[in-house]
């Protein structure tokens, strides 16, 4: 019974103060305006940053989070000998002497996987597209959590015969066989021909640029957009040698690298970081030079989360700096309307309303303010990630929890700076406010 | 004999005007019995309204007691206060002091709103006293758009929402023509007729006749107290 009371007593006052807001809804709407903008931007915003964030981290799990990358890097040239600038075979990197240390000195390595990468055309018949060589382990996509999409893997008998077979990356495989199943054809590179067993999953935009990204700093000079195409390492081996020539500029330069890259699974997730330091401690013993580069996806992740909480830090001060610009603006607003309504109070006061009645009043204003303003902001936060997405192309996520968060806020906002104003008002002496012209 | 439904005992009100206290009633004592009918009249500034916002509980005395119905009203808070305006006492002004916002229905509402009252019997209510004071066929107007007399009838019933027993009425004609004034004076015979007790300040010599009992007030002190 007196529950229901308070319940009628509540709908009465949210009807009374939905017509004094009406009365100027104007000012009602501009005071309004504070919040919406407030909230909408969080929600935007942090929806944006989300988005981002998220493609960051799916490209950097898309290298493995239980791998540690090893990668063939040119050193600094200080070395060319004088004179013999012509014909000067520069040779650094990788070896295959480094995956047996790995292997043998680490035991909580999985696996290591090594890899050759040559930049190199692929034709079928007249059709060719730019792509990376990749002469690796049939384990490939094991570790590195690619798939095959139709057909299979080259395998280890196919591996040890050094047979010519290959399986096309998701999007070379389109281009070159536009028409056809690839699966069964062959595909030609330089002389030599290599029946296509299989084809790999198209990765997501995100993650495909992550792998780009590995190729890129293996082989120095290919463009991040390549298309990977996968052999046996042991044909590469016999195809390609350990001497890879490259022309530039009309003088020759020549590079011996024994292997690109090299990709160390760790059996635990808690071992990468470990490891990696094993692993670099191992690589610096047996390289003179910094011809290689360590990179530990775990690591990047992390720092990825870091940033994204900082991110999320800065967000969240510009989010309160404008909830807090919106509820003085809803505080100044409700002064204005205490002070014009002085008689009211008077009047309300005389006819039997009680301090609380009053601050009761008011509060409900302005929490209609706010909250309303709240509603019209996560309504407007969630168009625009949307908006975002269709015409900027760019992902974003609105997670369930920060609409709610950012209307919870902006209703406590109302709460906040509306019960200075509404106290005010119940403060009021009533013959005073009687009085009041 | 039965208790006065006012008792005042020297009362004195004063305010603090910067360095300076003025002092508005300097020590009034009269009592008045249920179901009378008195004009307070006196000059300007002589302490009327002061005295008829301690009457009505809107102001507390700066000393002195002030009884209403036997209780020691002096002593309570203010959410007491409160809930004796809103069921004990009915207020009338000289600028009749409806809501603007509100209909002239929702204005005879709001003394109910106030005491918790039903939607449906707080309709019932303020549609009855509206009739009453025959502004049954304006329910659904707003104040600005009736006359003053029409205002002031509309603040009657709102004064009447929760069957007070003491009326109190602040220059109720002051701002009205003679043939609204004749009407709210009508109403106010009515009520005093029904047996409440009506307290009304006043200045017109004519308007203070109707009433039973003329106090006169001069520099915050009671000057003449008749009965007739
Ligand atoms: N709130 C107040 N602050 C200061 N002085 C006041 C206040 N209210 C009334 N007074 C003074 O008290 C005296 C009595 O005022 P009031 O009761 O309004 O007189 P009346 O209604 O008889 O004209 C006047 O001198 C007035 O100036
Ligand atoms: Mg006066």
């Amino acid at each position: 019974m007196k529950r229901s009371l308070m319940l009628t007593r509540l709908k009465r006052s949210v009807r009374l103060g939905l017509r004094s807001l009406w009365l100027h809804r104007l000012r009602s709407f501009l005071t309004m305006l504070g919040i919406v903008f407030g909230v909408c931007s969080v929600i935007a915003m942090l929806a944006i940053g989300e988005g981002a964030s998220y493609a960051a981290q799916e490209e950097i799990k898309s290298l493995g989070s239980q791998n540690i990358l090893l990668r063939s890097v040119k050193p600094p040239e200080e070395e060319k000998v004088q004179g013999r600038r012509e014909n000067y075979i520069l040779s650094y990197g990788l070896t295959h002497e480094d995956v047996r240390r790995i292997e043998k000195t680490i035991p909580s390595v999985e696996l290591v996987l090594p890899a050759r990468v040559m930049r190199e055309y692929v034709w079928n018949i007249s059709t060719r597209v730019d792509a990376e060589v990749v002469g690796t382990f049939p384990n490939y996509p094991r570790t590195r959590n690619h798939q095959v999409a139709r057909g299979r893997f080259f395998t280890n008998t196919e591996m040890d015969a050094a047979e010519n077979v290959c399986v096309l990356g998701a999007e070379m495989a389109r281009r070159l066989f536009p028409l056809h199943e690839p699966v069964g054809r062959d595909v030609r590179v330089g002389q030599h021909y290599y029946r296509v067993v299989g084809v790999m999953e198209a990765r997501t935009k995100a993650a495909g640029a992550g792998a780009e990204h590995s190729g890129d700093a293996s082989s120095g000079g290919s463009s991040p957009a390549a298309d990977r195409m996968f052999i046996p390492l042991e044909t590469a081996r016999r195809r390609y040698g350990e001497v890879l020539a490259n022309r530039r500029q009309g003088s020759f330069e020549a590079q011996r690298i024994e292997l690109h890259e090299i990709t160390v699974k760790v059996a635990k997730p808690e071992d990468v970081v470990p490891v990696s330091d094993v692993v670099r401690d191992l690589l610096s013993k047996n390289h003179k030079k910094k011809d290689y580069d360590v990179v530990v996806p775990l690591e990047l992740l992390k720092k990825a989360e870091r940033t994204k909480r900082i991110f999320s830090l800065v967000l969240g001060s510009i989010a309160a700096i404008s909830l807090l610009v919106g509820g003085i603006g809803i505080m100044n607003i409700m002064l204005a309307n205490v002070t014009e309504r002085t008689r009211e109070i008077g009047i309300r006061r005389a006819l039997g309303a009680k301090r609380q009645d009053i601050t009761t009043q008011f509060l409900v204003e302005a929490v209609i303010l706010s909250g309303v303003g709240g509603l019209l902001g996560v309504a407007l936060g969630v168009t625009i990630p949307f908006v975002v997405s269709r015409v900027a192309e760019m992902k974003t996520i609105i997670t369930w929890g920060s609409p709610v968060a950012a209307f919870t806020i902006s209703a406590l906002v109302g709460v906040i700076f509306g019960l200075y104003p509404a106290l005010r008002a119940a403060k009021m002496d009533p013959v005073e406010a009687l009085r009041h012209e | 004999m039965p208790v006065p439904i006012v008792q005042l005992d020297q009362v004195h009100r004063s305010y603090r005007m910067g360095d300076e206290m003025v002092y508005a009633l300097r020590g009034v004592s009269f009592e008045i019995a249920a179901g009378e009918y008195v004009a307070i009249m006196g000059p300007s500034g002589c302490g009327k309204s002061t005295l008829l916002n301690l009457l009505g509980c809107l102001d507390r005395p700066s000393s002195g007691t002030y009884r209403l119905a036997g209780d020691d009203v002096s002593s309570m808070d203010d959410d007491a206060l409160s809930t004796i305006r809103g069921t004990r006492l009915g207020f009338i002004f000289q600028s009749y002091n409806l809501i603007q916002q509100l209909t002239v229905l929702e204005n005879i509402e709001v003394p109910l709103f106030y005491q918790g009252r039903e939607e449906g019997e707080s309709r019932e209510i303020a549609q009855r006293l509206a009739a009453r004071v025959g502004l049954g066929h304006r329910l659904g107007h707003k104040p600005m758009e009736l006359s003053g007399g029409q205002q002031q009838r509309v603040a009657i019933a709102r004064a009447l929402a929760n069957d007070p027993r003491l009326i109190l009425a602040d220059e109720a004609t002051g701002n009205l023509d003679s043939t609204s004034g004749r009407e709210i004076l009508a109403l106010f015979d009515e009520l005093v007729a029904q047996g409440r007790t009506l307290i009304m300040v006043t200045h017109d010599p004519a308007v203070g006749e109707r009433a039973h009992r003329i106090i006169r007030l001069r520099d915050g002190l009671l000057e003449t107290d008749q009965r007739r």
